[in-house]
């Protein structure tokens, strides 16, 4: 027998084996409708909750900046799986216990908001200073010159980085594998050692993709649609 | 100049930190008075202009519009501004909404107005720049000199007693500067209250009523523009003069 067919064999049976794959199909399904509405839910509080902070940064109360400085800084800095773990395995003992679920969710969403709170805040100051002066010029406030002139080109501008930085922490969902979190990952290998093979791996790898590539696409389109030429 | 003055400026002071750079301006325009502020780059005269509606906050003096002191402590700015247009030398328009939404959003939002009273209102500052046509355009759609007219349509919609022009044509191709001097000068035959800071002698030859030289953060000269052009009494005025008229 020819040696690289065997191998060829064996590499189908470790990583593409139909009937485990078929097994553990509905497992791996659960686990991406999980991962599905853990990553919506933590993209919609963590961009609202960035949103909401930077603006709240523009006024410049030198409290408020100051905390949401603190806020960004420190979860920008940890490392998710650390937060994950302190708040999973550290809060019980004082008496506050989340699931899993919760203890994701919550992590993933601040450290979201916090980068979001970043580019959103680069997004207000590059946008240009002849704006602010125009519209305060008509008498609109400060606030209303925010929600009507400047968000609306800060967010255009902010759109590309924002979608890379959203898609990576969205990715990390799979944290949630070490507190128990049933998504893709854990599902998936929960199935492998189950089945002593490397297949739902695969599919693990595969759900992730259908996931996120129609969101990186998406993301490249949003960018094109909200793109104008500079004057 | 008759009556009271519509704009009265009183010991003016500017400092931006160490650097002084007015040094106790005072001038006064009266209403339906054209005045073209003219003098070398770092005079004052922009600063003076941005200090009339408080983009630049006065470090000293007073500024009066129509007898209110603006530069009082507890002065209600956004009610100040929108008594005072401004066009700004880069237009400054709203990139993310049309001529027509770049004019009605001070409508709206400012004076609180009905979307389809807004939209009239908008119609027809646009129709007094000459730009009807281009309601439903984006400012990167429109020429330089057509963006401007939006500008001062936004700044006309609202009403002001009066309107400041920062070097309105100073970032256009030669042109194009003449639609928007023309959109200035039926502005003036509307007898409309203008303090203009701009460099288009010419303009300010045939239609100013006053031109006032700055020099050093201090009004050095002013006078009709024959005068000031023609016959300039101070040397740093006839310096100045000389070099923009060659």
């Amino acid at each position: 027998m020819n040696p690289e067919i065997t191998q060829w064999d064996r590499f189908l049976d470790s990583f593409f084996k139909l009937e485990v794959m078929a097994k553990y199909l509905p497992s791996i399904i659960d686990g991406f409708l999980l991962t599905c509405h853990l990553a919506l839910l933590v993209v919609v509080t963590g961009l609202t909750l960035g949103l909401f902070l930077a603006i709240v940064r523009a006024y410049e109360f030198w409290l408020t900046s100051w905390l949401i400085a603190v806020f960004a800084d420190v979860m920008r800095a940890l490392p998710p799986l650390v937060f994950i773990l302190l708040l999973y395995f550290g809060l019980p003992a004082v008496g506050i216990s989340m699931s899993g679920y919760v203890v994701t969710w919550l992590t993933l969403a601040l450290v979201l908001a916090a980068f979001s709170e970043e580019i959103f805040r680069a997004g207000i100051l590059a946008t240009p200073k002849g704006q602010w002066e125009a519209a305060r010029s008509t008498g609109l406030n400060f606030g209303r010159t925010l929600a009507y002139v400047i968000m609306p080109q800060a967010i255009r501008m902010t759109v590309p980085p924002l979608t890379n930085r959203t898609i990576a922490i969205t990715k990390n969902t799979a944290l949630g594998t070490v507190v128990g979190v049933g998504e893709i990952l854990n599902a998936a290998t929960t199935a492998q050692s189950f089945s002593g093979n490397a297949s739902p791996l695969v599919m693990g790898a595969l759900g992730y993709l259908i996931l996120f590539v129609p969101v990186v696409i998406f993301g490249r389109w949003v960018e094109t649609r909200f793109a104008w030429q500079k004057q | 100049m008759a009556g009271k003055p519509l704009l009265d400026v009183r010991a003016l002071y500017k400092s931006f930190g160490k650097l002084e750079v007015l040094k106790g301006v005072d001038l006064a325009v009266a209403e339906k008075e054209l005045v073209f502020v003219i003098g070398p780059s770092g005079s004052g005269k922009s600063t003076l202009l941005r200090c009339c509606n408080r983009l630049e906050e006065p470090s000293d003096g007073a500024i009066y519009v129509d007898g209110e002191e603006i530069t009082a402590k507890l002065a209600d700015l956004n009610a100040i501004r929108r008594g005072i247009g401004m066009v700004f030398q880069s237009f400054n328009l709203y990139p993310h909404m049309t001529a027509e939404g770049n004019v009605m959003l001070a409508l709206r939002k400012v004076l609180k107005q009905p979307k389809a009273e807004a939209r009239e209102r908008a119609l027809a500052a646009l129709e007094r720049v000459g730009l009807s046509d281009k309601a439903d355009s984006y400012p990167n759609q429109l020429s330089g000199g057509q963006q401007q007219r939006v500008a001062i349509a936004r700044a006309l919609a609202l009403e002001p007693k009066m309107v400041l022009f920062d070097e309105p044509t100073s970032a256009l191709d030669p042109e194009l500067v003449g639609s928007v001097l023309e959109v200035m000068r039926s502005l003036r035959e509307a007898g409309m209250t203008m303090l203009v800071v701009s460099h288009e002698m010419r303009f300010a030859r045939d239609a100013a009523d006053r031109v006032v030289f700055m020099d050093g953060g201090n009004i050095v000269e002013q006078g009709p523009p024959e005068a000031i052009f023609g016959n300039p009494q101070h040397p740093r005025t006839r310096d100045f003069v000389s070099q923009i008229a060659r």
